[in-house]
């Protein structure tokens, strides 16, 4: 242990804890801009600068080590003019829109700036200018841009893409696509970590609400939203009331007061994607296929794959996104139901995903010429149509039929290992024609980034791999390469986590939430009195009465992609 | 007053400092080269001297200043670098004095040599320069983790220090002693007061560290690979790629193992002791050496079909002759031969001779040196041009003078005057005066003054090595004045490698080491391997604070005259006092600035 003394205050401390971290378990909070615990602790804004006795210059805390006998003061003069004088120069730099900025009121520059009572602004603003083509899903705005280069190391360390680099030298020196590239023709995976993981309003995903308020304004259009297993979990954090509050019922109320015709669940098609997935791995177990089959529900995840691996383009399984299903369900069967012609259908899907937003321009993705889902938003644009809400006060509504309808199996695609979870219970079914127990899979569950597992069911011995966060991904496949892993099936989700910790989910400076936010999808699942996407009733009664069986004909042109006819 | 006495006052001396502050910065070098941002930086100091009188220097500077900002400001146009170019043509044709003319003709090589970053600015807004977060490392050329070794070596781990520098040169112990150390020329301390003694810091850990062996030896990979000679470059090599998992075996011409270190650099520098600690490391990994096999070319073509690959390293061992009248005289030898001999214990007797080195390189101070611990009378050394431009490093040919060896600079030999029995009986020189400037020194110029003579029995030669390259070129390796020509990855032929003095003609053990370590990534990768060597120790926290200006301690050493007489070391060992405070200089640019972005410093290579 390491004894100091902080602000008056003693501290001990394990060694080699930040003086940051020590502070804090004291109660002792230091400002931070740049920092980002195990990813960033870069010491680049010069922020959280603290004195220490015996040394003339100031220390960062985020990145120095709690020496014993230190005494360190937080709040002396000194430091607390250096904190205010770099964040006025940070602000010269920065295009304070806050009015009109997505970010306002969970930006972290705003909150260190308002907590130090700026009411000066000394420096000529200098801001860089935005030339970001406003049509990408993914939005950067280098007018806001703070260069705390936790973009750069996200996406280096956690996905392994390196999308973003540093260039140029002194005040030119900014944050630019690698090696000056067009975004358009760079790696990128969409995933957004960089998005939720940027302090201030830089990195967003592009805002697409106006799209969805026109269609609702639109008289010809029949608006159907679809809601994602995930965004229910982050929806208290969306609309800023406590998750007791943010019931799934309170959430599809809210949206429902948006004007929209029908509000339906992605957890229903999530079911169908098993139907169809779940078939396709047992047929090719049975078949004897060689190499695993590798889930295809993660658009981040099937850019990767396509842009770093091409040769295992071909082990995706075929079937589409659970949120390209329910559109293509949407426009044949759901118009069918209807009796109207499906131009009139406008379906409007909330994600917790930036990727999600391209996955839906996909020509190969679409069952026919016009597009299966029309718009995506994220789960924070859902929050910030309903800024003017107070979602608390709503009554609990259920979502409508029969598009509505879903098992415990569906909500679980939302967290690490769920789809996989989801498609071993039906996998068991299909294979041995008996159900097991609903949880005799949940070793596949939690946070770690690379799991692995082998069941027995029936004759058949299935070796399967979860993978969250592609630089783990990217040493799942390097392993599969060499020959040092071997498996049947592997679920991928590009974010850390699932889209519980998806790049379209509400931000928490400092904090991951998807353990949290997958946590309360399990919840979903244990209190669902079904929980086997193959009891589904409104599945059922899908195949009944339009689709067939699985991988029947009609299924495959709607419900399946041929993974190699399309490049990015 | 009709006049005054004239004190530098507060502010003369704040000016004074300040530009001394700037030389010292520009010692070191900015993190990112941006060309563009250095010639504007440049525009605007020479801008502060101008003293206003002349139009092309009062105007021209401003305005090109502005050009090169809207550059850097991305918004330059390709005509614009056409602007800049006459615009500093003209203030060198037309400045009235040196603030102008110099700052036009600098202005106008740094554009002929950075147009492809000025193009890269204007079109594509972005700067080619790469930004070196360690400028220690991105010193060396092995790019050693310096801040690394040196934090290790400040706990006192000796040990673990010695393992950093070996995860990327294996000769920590040879390097310890005489590295040229251009880490300390980059060293950021040099913006505080002078470099950390890095060298001395290394000296301290090789010999604290007592014996680390090597880590273990990746799985075999059943790779055979040939290098042909056991010099630095060669032994790196091998070394590398034996840890990968491969069979290495060196086939190294004379008695022992070591190159120019054992054949070229004198005991008193290099004691054997420190050679052979590093040879048994590398060898005690399973490296075979081949002793006494001269590969020429009908061998080297036997080598290329027994073995998966081969690396030429055969340093460059062939003495460039005086090429003066009476050169054939007894008394006349080449430096190569001595210190080769000396290598192998076999002294010539220099007892009361008087000798004359010619030359200025390291390689002619270490004759001059070896000549007087070897009885010499009197010990002079001939060159050419004027001291400060030996290329030989200052403190040797300081410690040549202090042993009572005579520089005898601005004379070229003319001929070398024999006795009736064939013998040298005085070299002839001729003066010399410091010309105009060719590549960065002045050229020698005949001075109108007579020849002079000097008396001796011996002249030595120090004046350059060539490869011995004429046996591989025959068999159709391409070479270029004799040096063996590879590309940037030491390649010539699928399975062929070379590098070292022989690639790239004399030059230092690091850059040797360098050329090994590069081959050996690169022969990994050509055999179908990513071998990537695991960073084994765990580099500790830096202190909160650097220390203020200090100053550098250097390593002390015998007394010069105790030392003339004798082959023992010279140099002394940093004690831990001394070597304590060196290793607080460390601004650990690793931690701090731009190294501060973690994972980066420490990649694998």
């Amino acid at each position: 242990m390491v004894n100091a003394i902080i602000d008056g205050r003693p501290v001990s401390v394990p060694e080699k804890t930040s003086i940051l971290d020590a502070a804090r378990s004291v109660g002792i909070i230091i400002p931070t801009l740049c920092y980002l615990k195990d990813l960033n602790p870069v010491g680049a804004c010069r922020v959280c600068v603290v004195e220490i006795e015996g040394q003339e210059k100031l220390s960062a805390a985020c990145n120095t080590e709690l020496c014993e006998g230190m005494v360190i003061h937080t709040a002396s003069p000194k430091a607390l003019t250096a904190r205010k004088v770099n964040v006025q120069l940070i602000l010269s730099q920065h295009n304070v829109a806050c009015t009109s900025c997505v970010r306002s009121g969970n930006c972290q520059l705003q909150t260190v700036a308002n907590e130090m009572n700026l009411i000066d602004d000394p420096f000529i603003k200098s801001p860089l200018p935005n030339k970001w083509d406003r049509s990408l899903p993914l939005q950067r705005d280098a007018s806001k841009c703070v260069q705390c280069l936790r973009c750069i190391n996200v996406c280096e360390k956690v996905q392994s893409l390196g999308v973003w680099q540093l260039n140029g030298t002194g005040l030119r020196t900014k944050i630019e696509v690698r090696d000056g590239k067009n975004f358009k023709d760079i790696n990128c995976a969409l995933c957004g970590q960089c998005i939720t993981h940027c302090p201030v309003g830089a990195l967003t995903a592009r805002d697409d609400t106006n799209k969805v308020l026109s269609a609702i304004a639109d008289p010809d259009k029949i608006v159907v939203v679809q809601v994602a297993p995930a965004v229910r979990a982050a929806f208290g954090d969306a609309v800023g009331i406590a998750p007791e509050l943010a019931t799934e019922g309170r959430m599809v109320s809210a949206i429902r007061r948006l004007g929209v015709n029908y509000v339906f669940d992605t957890n229903f098609s999530a079911d169908l994607t098993i139907m169809e997935e779940g078939s396709e791995l047992v047929e090719r177990i049975k078949e004897g296929k060689s190499g695993p089959m590798f889930t295809s529900c993660c658009p981040g995840w099937v850019r990767f794959l396509k842009h770093e691996y091409p040769q295992y383009v071909g082990n995706l399984s075929t079937a589409k996104s659970p949120q390209q299903m329910f559109g293509a369900v949407v426009k044949s069967y759901y118009a069918q139901l209807l009796g109207v012609n499906s131009e009139k259908l406008f379906c409007v899907s909330v994600m917790p995903c930036s990727a999600k937003k391209y996955e839906c321009d996909v020509a190969a993705l679409n069952a026919g010429e016009a597009k299966d889902v029309d718009v995506v938003i994220t789960t924070r644009e859902l929050g910030r149509m309903l800024r003017s809400v107070d979602v608390s006060i709503l009554p609990e509504e259920d979502f409508d039929q029969p598009l509505g309808i879903s098992t415990g199996a569906g909500v679980i695609f939302g967290a690490t290992g769920g789809v996989m979870e989801a498609a071993l219970r039906s996998a068991y079914f299909l294979i041995t024609g008996k159900n097991p127990d609903a949880d005799a899979f949940s070793e596949v569950r939690g946070l770690k980034g690379w799991k692995e597992a082998v069941f027995t069911i029936g004759e058949i011995k299935l070796k399967v791999a979860i993978a969250s966060g592609l630089a783990n991904a990217r040493a799942l496949v390097e392993a599969i390469d060499r020959g040092e892993a071997q498996y049947d099936f592997v679920e991928v989700m590009a974010c850390p986590g699932g889209c519980a910790g998806g790049g379209g989910q509400p931000i928490s400076e400092g904090c991951e939430l998807a353990g949290e936010r997958g946590e309360r999808l399990y919840t979903l699942d244990k209190r669902n009195a079904l929980r086997f996407s193959h009891e589904n009733p409104a599945v059922q009664a899908l195949y009944r009465d339009f689709m067939g069986a699985p991988l029947s004909e009609k299924a495959h042109h709607l419900l399946h992609t041929n993974q190699n006819d399309w490049a990015l | 007053m009709r006049q005054e006495i004239i004190h530098p006052g507060i502010a003369e001396s704040a000016a004074k400092e300040l530009y001394g502050v700037l030389s010292h910065r520009s010692v070191v070098g900015p993190t990112n080269n941006c060309p563009v941002a250095q010639c504007v930086a440049f525009v605007r100091t020479c801008l502060s001297q101008s003293c206003g009188k002349c139009v092309p220097c009062r105007v021209g500077l401003k305005q090109l200043y502005s050009i090169l900002d809207r550059i850097l400001n991305g918004e330059g146009e390709e005509s614009d670098l056409a602007t800049i170019e006459s615009v500093a043509q003209v203030m060198a044709d037309s400045s009235d004095c040196a603030i102008g003319f110099e700052a036009g003709s600098a202005l106008l090589k740094g554009l002929k040599a950075f147009r492809a970053d000025f193009l890269s600015h204007i079109h594509e807004d972005r700067c080619t320069a790469k930004t070196e977060p360690i400028p220690c490392k991105a010193g060396c050329p092995a790019h050693v983790d310096i801040p690394g070794y040196i934090a290790l070596a400040k706990e006192q781990r000796y040990a673990d220090a010695v393992r950093v520098i070996r995860y990327d040169n294996p000769f920590p112990a040879a390097c310890a002693l005489v590295c040229e150390h251009p880490c300390e020329f980059a060293c950021r301390r040099n913006m505080v007061d002078d470099p950390v003694n890095i060298r001395g810091i290394k000296r301290r850990a090789v010999d604290m560290a007592g014996l680390v062996l090597p880590p273990s030896n990746m799985p075999d990979t059943g790779k055979k690979i040939a290098v042909i000679g056991g010099g630095p470059s060669g032994l790196t090599c091998a070394y590398f790629l034996q840890l990968m998992g491969h069979k290495v075996t060196v086939f190294e011409q004379r008695k022992q193992l070591g190159g120019m270190m054992r054949y070229g650099i004198p005991r008193y520098r290099l004691p054997a002791k420190y050679l052979d600690s590093d040879i048994n490391c590398i060898l005690s990994t399973g490296v075979e050496a081949k002793m006494e096999v001269s590969v020429k070319g009908e061998e080297f073509e036997q080598l290329k079909k027994d073995f998966d690959a081969v690396y030429i390293a055969i340093g460059a061992h062939n003495a460039n002759p005086l090429g003066i009248e009476g050169q054939d005289a007894i008394g006349v030898m080449s430096a190569v031969d001595i210190l080769r001999d000396m290598g192998d214990n076999i002294r010539p007797d220099f007892t009361g001779k008087r000798v004359v080195i010619v030359g200025g390189g390291n390689v002619a101070m270490d004759c001059t040196r070896t000549a007087m611990r070897l009885g010499a009378a009197d010990v002079k050394c001939v060159y050419r041009r004027r001291q400060v431009d030996m290329t030989a490093l200052p403190e040797e040919v300081e410690g040549a003078i202090a042993e009572t060896c005579e520089m005898v600079t601005m004379m070229t030999p003319v001929r070398v005057e024999k006795d009736e029995e064939g013998r040298v009986k005085a070299l002839i020189v001729q003066p010399q005066i410091p010309g105009a400037y060719d590549r960065g020194r002045p050229k020698p110029v005949k001075a109108e003054r007579p020849e002079e003579r000097i008396e001796c029995d011996v002249v030595i030669a120090a004046i350059g090595q060539k490869v011995a390259s004429k046996p591989f070129e025959e068999k159709g390796i391409p070479t270029k004045w004799g040096n063996i020509q590879t590309d940037k990855g030491a390649f010539i032929e699928p399975g062929v490698y070379a590098g070292g003095d022989c690639a790239s003609g004399p030059e230092t053990v690091i850059r040797a080491v360098e050329a090994g370590k590069t081959a050996a990534a690169n022969i990994d990768e050509y055999l179908g391997f990513r071998h990537v060597l695991p960073r084994e120790v765990d580099i500790p926290a830096p202190a909160p604070a650097p220390m203020g200006p200090c100053g550098r301690v250097n390593q002390s050493a015998r007394r010069a005259l105790d030392c003339k007489n004798d082959f023992d070391i010279m140099e002394k060992n940093l004690t831990l006092q001394e070597c304590t405070q060196e290793c607080s200089r460390c601004l650990r640019c690793d931690h701090h600035g731009y190294g501060a972005f973690r994972g980066e410093e420490r990649k694998p290579w």
